[in-house]
Order: C-alpha cells, then sequence, then structure tokens
C-alpha cells in the first residue's frame, strides 16, 4: 500500500520553521550553555531566528505576487500573510533587543549567579510565540486559525507568568489564562457552528457554501460568526472584551508587554481582516455593523478608563483599547481602502507601541517600582533621549502630525467615510480629542512638573543612585521604533503600495 | 537657485535647525546664537523671495509639487500668494524677534527652547505655505507641539491649566476640521486647495470655521485666550498673538471663504455679529483688564475680530484692509508683548496697581511703549489707522451698521490703550518700580526697534501690503475664481 501525501511547499512555511527551529536551540542553550554566557547566546540565537524570518518573509512578500493557499488549502501563501510576517519579526526582533538588559528579573531575591537560570527559556517562548502569531496570519481554515492561536496564546500565558517572584506577574498569567481559554472556547464554539452550518471549514469554502446554498442569513451560521467575532475580540482585546487587558499589561513584566501589545494586536486584526472578507462576505451588513459598535465601544472605554489611571502601564493599556477600535474601523469597513489603512495603521501603531512600553521599562528598572505619572517627573530631563522618544509616541498616539499615527489615522477615518459612516469618522475625531488629555499627561509628567515634585519621596522605593544603567540595546530598539514611526510619516506612497499589494491578496 | 524652492526652504530651512540643535550639544550661548542665526538666515530667505515675487502675476507663484500618497488625492503642494507672503514675512520677523528674545533673557535648557522655537517658525511658515488640505492641516497642527511645550515649560505658576485648556480647545476645533477635511476631499478626489472645487456644504463650512474661530479667536470661543497668554513666557505670547492667530484668520480667508462662498453668504450676518462681539467685548475686558498683557490679550482678541469683520465683508476694500491689518497687528502685538516682557523683568509684576512712572529715567521704554501703542490705537498716519479705515469701509458697502461698531471698536481702543500707557510710564511711581531697574538694554532695542521699524516702515507705505497682496485685479474677484 502506498501512503498519499498531499504536496507541501515547505518554502511558504519558511518563516514559520525559522522561529521554531530558533526556538528550539534557544532551549537547547538553556541547558548545554554555561551560566555566564547563557543570556547572550540565546539572545544571539533569537535575533537570528527574527532576522531570518524577516527575510523570508520579505522573499515570501516578492515571490507571492498571486497568492494561493498551500498545504491542502490550510494556510494562504499570499502578500498579505507575508506582509503580516515581515512586522511581526520585526518587533520580535526588537523585543529581543529589549530582552537582553530587560529580561524579567526572575530570581531578583536569588544569588547572583543563578539570576540567570532560566534566561534562555524566555527567549524560546518569545520565538515560540512569535511562530505561532507567523502561522495564525496566514491561516485558511478554522482548525489552523484555532490550533495556532491556541500555540502563541500558550506561550504568551507563561512569559506573562514568568516572573515568578512577582506577585502581579503570577497574577497576570492567571487571568491571562482564564480570560484566554474563555475567549478561545467562544472561538471554538462559534467554529463549531460555522462548521455545522456550512460543512467545511476553509474560509473560501464557507463563503461558496454561503453563496450556493442561501444560507446568508441561517441562524447557525450567524450565532457562529458573532461567538467568532467575540472569540477574537479577546485577542485584540477590543471593548467589551477587553476587560483582562489592563491587569494583564501591568502585571506581565514590560518587556513581555511590549511585545504583547503590539505583536498581538498585528496578528489577530490582521487574521480577523482575512478571515470576516473571505468567509462571511455576504454577511458583510452583521459583521461591519458588529465591529463597527465593537470600535464604537472600544474607543469610548478605551479612552475614557484611560483618564483616570496613574499607572503608566494601565494608560497605555487602556490606549491600546482605543487604538484596537480605531483599527477595527478600517476593519468595519471592509473595502480594499480599509484593508490598506489597517496595514498601514499597524505600522507607526507597533512601532509607538513596543516603544513606549520599552521606555517604560527603562524607567521601572531605574526605579525598581511601578511607573506612575508621579514617579515619570523630571524623566524627560533626565534622559533626553529616551524623553523625546516618548513625547514622540505620544502626539503620535494622539494623532498629531509628528508620525505615521496621524496618517494612519487620516486613513481609517477615509475608510469610514468612503464606507458611508460620518458618524464613525465623528465618533473617531471625538475620541482623538479625549485621548489628547491622558497622551498630553504622560508628556507634563514627563517635562513639566516643578522640580520640587521631581524625583520619588524618601523611603518609598530603595533608589540606589547613580547614573542609569547603560542601555545600549534599549536604546536601539527604541531608536528604531522612533524611526519607523516618524519614517512612516513621509514614506507614506511605499508603505501604501505594499499594503495595497498586500490587501489585493483578498477578495475585495 | 530655483525660485520656487524658496518656499520649500524657507519650511524646512527652521526645522532642520531645530534638529540640529537638538543633536549637537552645545553651549547655551552657542545653541542661542545658532537659532538666531536660523532665523535671521529665514528673514533673509524671504526677503529673497519678495524680491523675486511677482506682484503683478496672478495665481499660485514658486510652487512646488512632489506626490506624498496618491491613492487618495494627497500630495505635498507649496506655494504662496501675495497675502501669504506678507504672513510668511510676519512670522519669520517675528520669530526672529522672540528667538532673539528667549536668547537674550537666557531661557532654561536653551537646547529644548531653541529647538522647539525653530520648530515652530516651520510649522507656521507651513501653514501660510501649504496648499494641498491635509499638508495645512498637519502644519496647523504641528505649530500646536512646540506651543504646548514651550508654555507648558517655561510659562508662569498656572501654566498647567492654560496648557490644557489651550490644547484641549484649539484640538477640538481641529478635529472637525479634519473631519471636514476627509468629507472634503474624498468628495472632491482631491486634497489639493488649488484644484479643488468650491464646495456648497454647510456642514463642511461650519467644520474649518470652527477650527479658525478657535485660533484666531473669536467671540464666543475665547476661552484659552487669557490664561495662555498671561502664562506663557512673553516672547510665546508675542508669537501666539502675533502670528499664530493670524493663521485662523488666514485660513478663513485661503479655505472658508475662497472654498466656500454659498455656505459664506449663508453665515455672513452670523460671523460678522461673532466678529463685532469679539471686538467690542474685547475692548471692553481690554479696558478693564488690570495688568499689562491683559489688555494686549483681549485686545488681541477685539483686534481679531476687526479683522474677521474685514474678511467677511467680502468687499475689496474689506480684503485689502484684513490682509494689510493682520500684518500691522502682528508686529504691535509682537512689540507689545515683548515690551510687557522688559517691564515685567525689571518689576517682576505687570500688574498696573504695582507699576507706574516708569517714563521717567527710561526714555527708550517710553519712546517704544509710546510709539507702538499710539500706532496701536490707530492714529491717523499710522498702518493700522490704513487697516482699520480700509476695514471699515469695507464693511460699510455690506451695511452702514457694521462700521459703526467697528469706530466704537476704534475709540475703545484708545481708551485702553491710553491707559496701559498711563499706567505704566505715568501716574504716581509703583510701589515695584526701583530706581535701579534699567531702561531697555541694547539687546533688547536691538529686537525692538526693527520692529517699530518695520511698523513705521509701514505706516509711511501702506499700500505696500494693500496692493500687493491680490495681485493687481480686485481682491473680491480673486476670491471668488479661489485664487486660480
Amino acid at each position: 500500500m502506498t501512503l498519499h501525501t498531499t504536496h507541501i511547499d515547505w518554502f511558504g512555511l519558511a518563516p514559520v520553521f525559522a522561529l521554531i527551529g530558533a526556538s528550539f536551540f534557544a532551549l537547547l542553550c538553556a541547558v548545554l550553555v554555561p551560566r555566564a554566557v547563557r543570556r547572550i547566546a540565546a539572545a544571539s540565537i533569537a535575533g537570528a531566528g527574527f532576522a531570518a524570518g524577516i527575510v523570508l518573509a520579505v522573499w515570501l512578500y516578492v515571490d507571492s505576487a498571486h497568492g494561493h493557499t498551500i498545504v491542502s488549502g490550510a494556510f494562504y501563501r499570499d502578500r498579505w500573510t507575508a506582509l503580516g510576517q515581515v512586522i511581526l519579526c520585526a518587533v520580535g526582533l526588537a523585543t529581543t533587543l529589549l530582552g537582553v538588559e530587560h529580561v524579567p528579573g526572575w530570581g531578583r531575591n536569588a544569588e547572583p549567579e543563578r539570576r540567570d537560570d532560566h534566561v534562555a527559556e524566555f527567549f524560546a517562548l518569545l520565538l515560540a510565540s512569535a511562530a505561532g502569531m507567523v502561522f495564525f496570519v496566514g491561516a485558511a481554515n478554522l482548525m489552523v486559525l484555532f490550533l495556532s492561536l491556541e500555540w502563541f496564546s500558550i506561550a504568551l500565558y507563561v512569559m506573562c507568568a514568568i516572573d515568578y517572584d512577582l506577585e502581579g506577574s503570577l497574577e497576570a498569567g492567571l487571568k491571562y489564562l482564564i480570560v484566554g481559554s474563555f475567549g478561545a472556547a467562544t472561538l471554538l464554539f462559534g467554529s463549531a457552528l460555522v462548521y455545522g452550518a456550512t460543512g467545511t471549514i476553509s474560509f473560501a469554502g464557507i463563503a461558496g457554501k454561503v453563496a450556493a446554498q442561501g444560507l446568508t442569513g441561517d441562524s447557525f451560521l450567524v450565532l457562529g460568526l458573532a461567538l467568532i467575532v467575540a472569540g477574537l475580540g479577546f485577542k485584540m482585546s477590543a471593548a467589551p472584551f477587553h476587560m483582562w487587558t489592563p491587569d494583564v499589561y501591568e502585571g506581565a513584566p514590560t518587556t513581555v508587554t511590549a511585545w504583547m501589545s503590539s505583536a498581538t494586536k498585528v496578528a489577530a486584526l490582521l487574521l480577523t481582516f482575512r478571515l470576516m472578507t473571505t468567509a462571511f462576505p455576504y454577511d458583510e451588513h452583521l459583521w461591519s455593523w458588529a465591529f463597527a459598535i465593537v470600535a464604537t465601544a472600544s474607543l469610548a472605554i478605551g479612552n475614557l478608563a484611560a483618564l483616570v489611571q496613574r499607572n503608566v502601564k494601565r494608560i497605555l493599556a487602556y490606549s491600546s483599547i482605543s487604538h484596537a477600535g480605531f483599527m477595527l474601523i478600517a476593519l468595519s469597513a471592509g473595502s480594499a481602502l480599509g484593508g490598506r489603512a489597517l496595514m498601514y495603521y499597524l505600522v507607526p501603531y507597533t512601532a509607538m507601541a513596543f516603544g513606549s512600553f520599552a521606555v517604560v521599562a527603562a524607567r521601572e528598572r531605574e526605579l525598581g517600582v511601578p511607573v506612575t505619572l508621579e514617579n515619570l517627573a523630571g524623566f524627560g530631563w533626565e534622559r533626553p533621549f529616551l524623553g523625546v522618544a516618548m513625547w514622540f509616541f505620544m502626539f503620535g498616539f494622539a494623532g498629531l502630525p509628528l508620525g505615521g499615527g496621524f496618517v494612519g489615522k487620516f486613513y481609517v477615518l477615509a475608510a469610514a467615510y468612503r464606507h458611508g459612516w460620518v458618524w464613525l469618522v465623528i465618533v473617531g475625531v471625538l475620541a482623538t480629542l479625549v485621548s489628547l488629555y491622558y497622551y498630553l499627561g504622560i508628556v507634563r509628567a514627563m517635562y513639566m512638573r516643578p522640580a520640587e515634585e521631581l524625583q520619588v519621596q524618601a523611603g518609598s522605593v530603595a533608589v540606589s543612585g547613580g547614573a542609569p544603567a547603560q542601555e545600549t540595546l534599549l536604546h536601539l530598539a527604541v531608536g528604531a521604533a522612533f524611526l519607523v514611526s516618524f519614517g512612516s510619516l513621509f514614506a507614506v506612497q511605499p508603505l501604501i503600495d505594499f499594503a495595497q499589494h498586500a490587501a489585493s491578496a483578498l477578495p475585495l | 537657485m530655483n525660485a520656487s524652492s524658496l518656499t520649500s526652504i524657507l519650511i524646512w530651512l527652521p526645522i532642520a535647525g531645530a534638529l540640529l540643535i537638538w543633536l549637537l550639544p552645545l553651549s547655551r550661548y552657542a545653541t542661542g546664537s545658532l537659532a538666531l542665526l536660523f532665523s535671521l538666515a529665514e528673514v533673509g530667505f524671504w526677503i529673497e523671495q519678495a524680491a523675486r515675487f511677482d506682484f503683478s502675476g496672478s495665481g499660485l507663484q514658486m510652487e512646488e509639487r512632489a506626490n506624498w500618497f496618491g491613492d487618495l488625492g494627497v500630495s505635498y503642494h507649496v506655494g504662496v500668494y501675495g497675502f501669504s507672503l506678507w504672513l510668511v514675512g510676519l512670522t519669520v520677523v517675528a520669530m526672529a524677534a522672540c528667538t532673539g528674545y528667549g536668547f537674550w533673557v537666557g531661557r532654561d535648557r536653551p537646547r529644548a527652547y531653541f529647538g522647539l522655537m525653530l520648530l515652530l517658525t516651520g510649522a507656521t511658515v507651513g501653514v501660510f505655505e501649504a496648499q494641498d488640505l491635509l499638508v495645512f492641516y498637519a502644519f496647523f497642527e504641528a505649530m500646536l507641539i512646540p506651543l504646548y511645550v514651550l508654555i507648558g515649560v517655561w510659562g508662569g505658576a498656572r501654566r498647567m491649566e492654560a496648557t490644557i485648556k489651550f490644547v484641549i480647545y484649539t484640538m477640538a476645533g481641529s478635529l472637525l476640521m479634519l473631519a471636514a477635511i476627509i468629507v472634503y476631499g474624498l468628495k472632491a478626489g482631491t486634497f489639493d486647495l488649488v484644484d479643488g472645487p468650491a464646495s456648497a456644504s454647510r456642514w463642511l463650512f461650519l467644520g474649518f470655521m470652527f477650527a479658525f474661530v478657535i485660533k484666531a479667536p473669536l467671540f464666543p470661543f475665547h476661552g484659552w485666550l487669557p490664561d495662555a497668554y498671561r502664562e506663557a513666557p512673553p516672547e510665546v505670547s508675542a508669537v501666539l498673538s502675533g502670528v499664530i492667530a493670524k493663521a485662523g484668520l488666514y485660513g478663513m480667508l485661503r479655505i472658508a471663504i475662497a472654498k466656500f462662498p454659498d455656505p459664506t453668504s449663508f453665515y455672513r450676518t452670523t460671523v460678522l455679529a461673532l466678529a463685532a462681539a469679539a471686538l467690542v467685548y474685547g475692548s471692553l475686558l481690554a479696558f478693564r483688564s488690570r495688568d499689562f498683557r491683559g489688555v494686549v490679550a483681549y485686545s488681541s482678541l477685539a483686534q481679531s475680530g476687526l479683522i474677521a469683520l474685514g474678511l467677511f465683508a467680502g468687499t475689496d476694500l474689506g480684503f485689502d484692509g484684513a490682509v494689510l491689518q493682520m500684518v500691522a497687528h502682528g508686529l504691535i502685538s509682537t512689540s507689545l508683548f515683548l515690551i510687557a516682557g522688559a517691564v515685567e523683568r525689571r518689576t517682576t509684576t505687570g500688574e498696573f496697581r504695582l507699576l507706574g512712572g516708569m517714563a521717567r529715567g527710561r526714555p527708550a521704554l517710553a519712546t517704544l511703549l509710546m510709539t507702538v501703542g499710539v500706532i496701536s490705537l490707530a492714529v491717523p498716519g499710522s498702518a493700522s489707522f490704513a487697516g482699520e479705515f480700509l476695514i471699515l469701509a469695507g464693511v460699510f458697502q455690506r451695511a452702514w451698521w457694521w462700521s459703526v461698531i467697528g469706530a466704537s471698536g476704534i475709540v475703545l481702543a484708545a481708551m485702553y490703550m491710553l491707559r496701559l500707557i498711563s499706567a505704566v510710564l505715568h501716574e504716581a511711581r509703583g510701589s515695584t518700580v526701583v530706581d535701579e531697574a534699567l531702561d531697555l538694554r541694547p539687546g533688547e532695542l536691538a529686537l525692538l526697534v526693527p520692529l517699530v521699524g518695520v511698523l513705521l516702515a509701514l505706516s509711511v507705505w501702506p499700500a505696500g501690503i494693500s496692493h500687493h497682496s491680490f495681485f493687481g485685479q480686485s481682491p473680491a474677484s480673486a476670491v471668488r475664481s479661489q485664487f486660480r
């Protein structure tokens, strides 16, 4: 008997394999490499893995002008996938740079020679979660979607809780695990209903069956769609599925938060856009309204809740909820312009989100306590480069024309208008206005507090004193984020061309 | 050098200067000198631009266009008209004086400070030169960023409330403008100001006007003004009232009136009424004000009202007068705020009850304040007399009672300005005025005398601006043809 195997286009999966391979070697580091060089060895492997991922994804982008599915219709090899993979690997590379100096200080109470005991596992998990996301953005059927979602989520649960000396970290991990599992279960249930209604799990197949059998208003299908939307909403931390976000972002080690807040959004939003436009084009009237409402809720809740926060990581967490709302506006437009807008928006957004958490990480290390608006005072003058970068990220988040965030908002609102939704434009504009208050609050805290308020009250923190640590790689990562968000204001046309080619892979 | 590249140089030179200052670890003195050098170079480039400008030619001149993002029809398109040329000139001259003032008083954290001043210069010039709506919006917003930090870091004791109020007010306006821009541009298929068609939509007109009346400001959108003008460092208040406020008025002329002819005539009476209210109310508040900067701040509100009166009169004389008055008032209020700064440095206060009698032994201060004050209250023969006369004549053609209200504003101007002059210079010597407080130093004179000199030159030849703003033909028809 001969075993019939399908033809597999291994090269189409190359970025995934590069990251898994690197993850494997990073894990070997944990046992084989002496502790003195373990940190640098694992980080180098991670860096090499992400660099390889970028190169392969760019190669795939160039080589996949005509998108198609591979592995028996389980995975898309097209430019939408490839561009998403480039962004994800770039964020991963930046996170690696941040991780070398800011890998959570687990074992911080242990004697110094035991401190780097588990550092290699962190990089292995980072690579594994990245591999999951890189697989997730290309998913072509509901099974791959669910498996890759669980794949990167499990890695993220562990990463959240990895700083086991910190109560907050454990709590964050547990909370994320419980809420995340609930989200995953919702998604799975929705998938089952959709399968029940259509008899297929392939994205394109679902659309075909719906068209062929006139299932547009089928109650199983609609319920399944609603549950899938909710399940994915958990991952992109859109309101009302956002409850875990502030607690997890606050509790998780800041390096992990930086990674989650930028990469998870990229993966979840790109996949959702593809899933909706490919599998459910005949129910667009339903999901576009659903996402418009979710977007409005995210903008309202994210921005209003951020106003009253004092903890900077919580402010940034709520800000990430509100930005999910902005990107969902592009999604709800469901058009080629919306796809372009989403893809473009993600570039400056990931850079700013990553960069701002990296700056918080630097301050946190300096103080040894959570960063609040109070103890941020004077930071801008003490660390000019990081201060200017943060200043820049905050103005960029607020949509002032200092960086690509401005053009991104413009595109998103343009997509909403083209879709005929002037009210959504107004909602976006009002949300931006509200958001100004807390973004400028951070700038105010860094630069404008009078000298007496500067610095932390004695006794509250164990400040060791002296000059801040040399953090060359952190500066490098923040500098890269700065350049990307600034450059994307000027290089709009090339980025939009890339995004346009990517979006042309979708059936719009 | 190509004449059109001057347009871009004027925008990007100061921004490049700002980056240079932030990157180079120079000493306080070197930083200030470098910034001053950049702002003077800016004046030089502007003179070159004005010399090459063809005042008899029509349409946009010295334009440059480059693709920014083509799929939505947005391009980097800049160029100048006669009236924008004058406003650019006002910007570079006033900014040079204010940068010089910052250097003279030795602001703390010089690299941050001078970089922001240069960034502000570039952004403001960009507003006056932009010919694409999104570029215009980007520069309009970009002005806010340095202003926010300049007030928030170097401002007075209550600067926090002042900055928050200022930013929230102006952003509320400009974000509505962004919504209007998106709708206008996507409907028209282009965001270009020159190619874009006229629109009859009242909602869009209101979206744009909302941003401009806050920036200008007009009554009742002036809530941010007193705090911001009082709490900002004097040279930043000077920029705010002298230059930034003009960006709002310029926007009315370039976009709201030119692109929305029907809504303009529909809302004409409303805007004229708001403008008249700003004029009278601002003048009364200025008269009631207890401190130097308060008077100048509220008089700026009054003057914005007067200029808006001229713009929305929609007549030849009104447009000419409005452009002239924008420049004249820009120079006047820049000088007055700088003088206020000089007075505050000597006495630690601007409150009238603590001031007085400063003329004795301080001839230069007295002469300059008298000269600017007298020009400002529009004595016949002064630049602002010419401007105000043209505006009143222009609005008279619309309806006589507007010019009656306008004329009452001039009477009130005489009252508050003379009160200011006598409270600071004359009357009994104030408790904070000590004999040791010196007259204006050479450094201050070097900043103020050129400003006043330009004002006197304008007084001698106001037609230099009023006849050279709208390429020969009648301004009203130029506006009707959308400046094409």
